[in-house]
């Protein structure tokens, strides 16, 4: 007869037993991909087809090794208990060669480090904290995206040349806010000691409290104000600034603003003047650009943000270095990234073997506004190895082996 | 600060202030009516504002487009409201305490997916109020023309409703629901229609709050959880159910904060303090003295005892050695069949039924709710982590040290805690959980700040999944068996005595007060070693370890497995992480399947799942017998 208990024991069976899960195929080299892309779907959605992009043209192309490449995406939830789950799933079920991809620094340092512990190369594609590379650099992780100190590190020519003394300061409260600001200061005041910062707001991510931000950093009489705000915040605090005067007569420099997942929501209110990094995407005419933009709107019908140019590239750079390795060994792997050279729609980068930084650049310029819709002017392109600290330095930050 | 500044600053307080007084006064409403932690109250503001950018696109930037949008969006969010209480809670209310938390989480997750589909990713700037996009000049300084409008709808709001609650039948009604909806249901007032109609005002009044929001803020789709927060916070300030409690706390949050940002950065005694940073946490500070000072907020009463809003736990079995002798051999003999990544799989599940399992020894058993039991496990693992990593002590030592500051956490926070009840003790829970997580997020030099800690690997002999698995299963099952074996202790019994009848547990000589202090340390130490067993498995821990998210899934798994059985919690952390983990592998929109499973079990199984598998069997039996 069937009691109670057999019938739960009969439960734990069956649960057990339609726990094992079928094993991978071998066929395509499988390279595991993870990011946040619920958390943060602004920026992740066009990198999604930027990955698409360049699987399809690197299958077009016959794909590498003479095996077709496929890239296993998972949801890390922004969190890094569930980004060393499903790398750990990446790399055990799925049998993925290695891994690339994610997003917030808190992701990005926790795969980084579990990389290491499992000895597999893992490039980072999106993660902008100095210390994936520098403090807590490791020998398996390497990262494409121009860093937090590249970025601001490319602004501080324009900022010393406006010579101004009284500097104002907002950034979302957490670490690419923090490191921003950080390297912001230590340089400028290297090119300008006489520089002075007279007011310091750290809202919360998502959160800001904009017209009592603009009020408090408008109170300290700034002459320009250098943000690392994105996203909602940076839309809010640039209405609330524009009502209420502050930026009137002051300079303001804003990392990231010109990326056009930040500036295109703002539309017409996009704000006229600033100093930004960004993607010009519409203006660029180099040939490898063009390229890509070609193909881009013609399989998307969209233009590419710069999440598309990231995730096209982090594929590009896996692909490159699986080319150069010429084996799946993880040895052979990252020997192959150290120092690897490839085109990206952004040029010719190199993954530093000094620090595995790539040495990918981004475009510095002023917003302008013209039919309704914000977009880069006057903007130039630097080159990422232009903007990174001298090799001392770099020797300094990173720990030895 | 200048005066003029002052003022500024606190008109800027004030205009924040109401917005988040429209969204905490429609939650207080329907709290205290139903009794329903409406988790979805902020996506129903989230819909507010993407409502109101839509239609104001649809029907022209003009004085009368806005306006009228401003005011369809809140109604058809009221509909949202109406829907969700016709199909889904209203099927519920008799469930255990709190199910309906359950059901409206799911709602979250239904409505972020939906609104991701609907308006995509990108955020949506939507235009200045026609006619009011100007600046106000006051004492030099400028100010939004709308902001001071906002100020002065607050208030208008405010007598709005209380003119409804005092002076019409409909609020007689509520306010009569409100004190005992027992007697108002006796009197022949058909609560179903009651409950609808509070659901569309107080849905309406979150719909109004996000609509009134598009000049200031972008709709986004962060809004609903960084909304809900403060609303909670808000509303239990002010005392649950009261309006002008609401009100005053809202006003109160939101000039604090706009006072936190205008003093910026000081220096006392050569150390700089930043009261920017202090934003992060200023709401739970608020709380937390409010809270310790006034037990039932600013304005509130002690609630009217329920009678039979469900009907009284069911005594708990434990389940008997046979069963618990396969399931053990069964967990054991896993890893020699399975593929590594179960392995890894059921380190986390058991991490979590752990943590699963304290949580329900709490807030079932014990009577005493906690929204912040992310706290302990979170400390457990930043402890567990820190003693490795900054005190050099062997990972073996850390790991089981680490629980014990996570206990010595619990002493203190649960001292606060045991002086309250019902809501207001879950919330206080909370309190001492975000500002936890705010003092990890900040102090990087200790914590690593939002970074947190890596490099936190177990010791040599247990880097194997297999091992650390068994590991995880010996400290978290002999966690787990503790615990279940101190609920038929003379202990559990007392403390089950509490929750029943606090006055006749009194009245025999039981010292209730010491004992649920005692049981919070208990539960705590557990939580802590559940945490600290969960951050070596994974290499690093970060401050989402303490976050509401953490503590929300704790929720989430106890309710889904049934709080009034005892293998429930295990059961739901079983599920929860497995489905969770299938279904966002699988599907593009994870979160709105997620949500419609959650929804289907909840109303296929309103004790959740063991307690409807339960009954299902017993009734299977009755029929055969």
């Amino acid at each position: 007869m069937l009691t109670r208990n057999n019938l739960l024991a009969g439960t734990a069976a069956l649960v057990a037993l339609s726990l094992f899960g079928p094993a991978g195929a071998q066929t395509p080299i499988k390279i595991g991909e993870l990011n946040s892309y619920k958390v943060f779907p602004a920026f992740l959605e066009p990198y999604k087809k930027g990955i698409e992009l360049a699987v399809e043209e690197v299958n077009a192309a016959g794909g590498v090794l003479g095996r077709k490449i496929e890239v296993v995406s998972r949801d890390d939830n922004g969190n890094p208990g569930d980004a060393v789950r499903v790398a750990e799933e990446l790399l055990s079920r799925e049998q993925v060669s290695f891994l690339i991809g994610t997003f917030p620094s808190n992701v990005g340092l926790a795969v980084a480090d579990f990389a290491k512990q499992r000895k597999v190369l893992f490039i980072a594609a999106e993660p902008l904290t100095d210390k994936i590379v520098w403090d807590s650099g490791n020998a398996y992780t390497f990262r494409l995206r121009t860093s937090t100190y590249m970025q601001t590190a490319m602004l501080i020519p324009d900022a010393v040349k406006l010579k101004k003394k009284r500097w104002a300061i907002v950034y979302p409260n957490y670490e690419y806010g923090q490191s921003a600001t950080a390297a912001f200061k230590k340089l400028l005041k290297e090119k300008q000691p006489d520089v002075e910062f007279v007011a310091e707001q750290a809202p919360p991510l998502g959160k800001i409290d904009a017209g009592a931000v603009a009020q408090a950093l408008a109170d300290a009489k700034p002459d320009a104000i250098f943000s690392s705000l994105f996203g909602a915040d940076l839309a809010k605090f640039v209405r609330e600034g524009q009502t209420r005067g502050l930026f009137k007569g002051v300079e303001v420099f804003n990392l990231l603003a010109g990326e056009p997942e930040y500036l295109d929501p703002l539309k017409e209110e996009a704000p006229e003047g600033w100093y930004v990094t960004g993607y010009p995407w519409s203006e660029i005419k180099t040939p490898e650009h063009t390229k890509f933009l070609t193909a881009y709107q013609a399989k998307f019908k969209d233009y590419p943000r710069l999440g598309s140019v990231v995730g096209y590239s982090t594929v590009m750079s896996a692909v490159e270095t699986i080319k150069k390795a010429g084996s799946l060994d993880q040895d052979k792997l990252i020997a192959a990234a150290s120092g690897l050279k490839l085109m990206t729609p952004f040029g010719m980068i190199e993954y530093r073997p000094i620090d595995h930084q790539s040495t990918m650049g981004a475009y510095v310029g002023r917003i302008g506004v013209k039919d309704g819709k914000g977009y880069m002017k006057d903007w130039r392109f630097v080159d990422g190895k232009d903007a990174l600290p001298s090799d001392a330095e770099v020797l300094k930050m990173r720990p030895k082996n | 600060m200048s005066l003029a500044s002052i003022i500024i600053q606190l008109l800027n307080g004030l205009a924040a202030a109401s917005s988040l007084f429209l969204v905490s006064a429609g939650l207080s409403l329907i709290f205290g009516v139903t009794r329903i932690v409406n988790f979805a109250h902020g996506s129903l503001y989230m819909l507010g504002l993407y409502g109101a950018y839509s239609l104001i696109e649809a029907l022209g930037r003009t004085p009368i487009g806005f306006w009228s949008a401003v005011i369809l969006a809140a109604l058809a969010v009221g509909l949202v409201g109406v829907v969700i209480e016709v199909l889904v809670l209203r099927r519920i209310y008799r469930a255990p305490e709190l199910f309906q938390l359950l059901a409206t989480f799911a709602v979250v997750l239904v409505i972020k997916d939906a609104a991701l589909f609907t308006w995509g990713a990108e955020d949506l700037v939507g235009p200045r109020a026609p006619g009011l996009s100007m600046a106000v000049e006051i004492l030099g300084k400028r100010i939004p023309a709308y902001d001071l409008l906002l100020i002065v709808i607050g208030p208008v709001v405010l007598a709005a409703i209380w003119l409804l609650l005092t002076r019409t039948r409909w609020g007689a009604l509520v306010r009569a629901a409100t004190q005992d909806r027992e007697m108002v249901g006796a009197l022949g007032v058909d609560q179903a229609k009651l409950f609808t109609s509070v659901f569309f005002v107080g849905s309406v009044l979150a719909g109004l709050g996000g609509a009134l929001q598009i000049p200031r803020e972008p709709a986004n789709l962060d809004l609903d959880l960084a909304v809900i927060a403060d609303a909670f916070v808000i509303t239990v300030v002010g005392g649950l159910g009261s309006i002008g409690g609401a009100f005053l706390a809202a006003v109160i949050i939101g000039v604090a904060k706009a006072f936190c940002i205008g003093i910026g950065t000081v220096t006392w005694f050569g150390f700089e303090v930043s009261f920017s940073k202090l934003t992060l946490v200023v709401e739970f500070l608020i709380m937390a003295v409010v809270l310790v000072a006034r037990p039932y907020g600013l304005l509130g009463k002690p609630q009217a005892v329920q009678r039979l809003a469900a009907d009284p736990a069911p005594p708990l079995t434990a389940p008997t050695w046979k069963v618990a002798l396969v399931w053990l051999v069964l967990m054991l003999a896993v890893p020699q069949f399975a593929d590594r990544y179960i392995t890894i799989m059921l380190t986390d599940i058991v991490c979590f039924a752990l943590f699963a399992v304290s949580l329900h020894f709490i807030m079932g058993p014990a009577g005493m709710v906690s929204f912040g039991h992310a706290a302990y496990f979170g400390l457990g693992a930043y402890a567990g982590g820190l003693l490795f990593k900054r005190a050099g002590l062997p990972m073996e030592a850390a790991l089981l040290l680490a629980p014990l500051c996570a206990g010595a956490f619990a002493v203190v926070y649960g001292w606060f805690c045991v002086r309250l009840s019902g809501v207001y003790l879950a919330m206080l829970t909370l309190a001492f959980a975000q500002i936890s997580w705010s003092i990890v997020f900040q102090w990087d030099s200790f914590t690593g700040g939002s970074n947190g800690v890596f490099g936190i690997w177990p010791s040599a002999w247990l880097a194997g999944k297999t091992t650390y698995y068994y590991l995880a299963l010996a400290c978290c099952g002999s966690g787990i068996a503790l615990l279940w074996r101190v609920l038929f202790s003379p202990f559990g019994a007392a403390l089950r005595a509490g929750r029943d009848s606090p006055l006749r547990a009194e009245a025999i000589g039981i010292d209730l007060r010491g004992f649920q202090w005692a049981a919070f340390v208990l539960v705590g130490t557990l939580a802590g070693l559940a945490g600290s067993v969960y951050a070596f498995s994974k290499g690093s821990i970060s401050p989402s370890t303490i976050s509401i998210s953490q503590s929300t899934d704790g929720l989430i798994m106890v309710l889904l497995g049934g709080v009034e059985t005892l293998t429930g919690p295990v059961v739901g952390a079983a599920v929860y992480t497995w489905v969770r983990d299938a279904v966002a592998r699988h599907t593009e929109f994870w979160r709105a399947v997620m949500g419609g499973i959650i929804l289907l079990i909840v109303l296929l199984f309103p004790q959740g799942l063991v307690g409807g598998l339960k009954a299902l069997f017993f009734r299977w039996r009755e029929q055969r017998a």
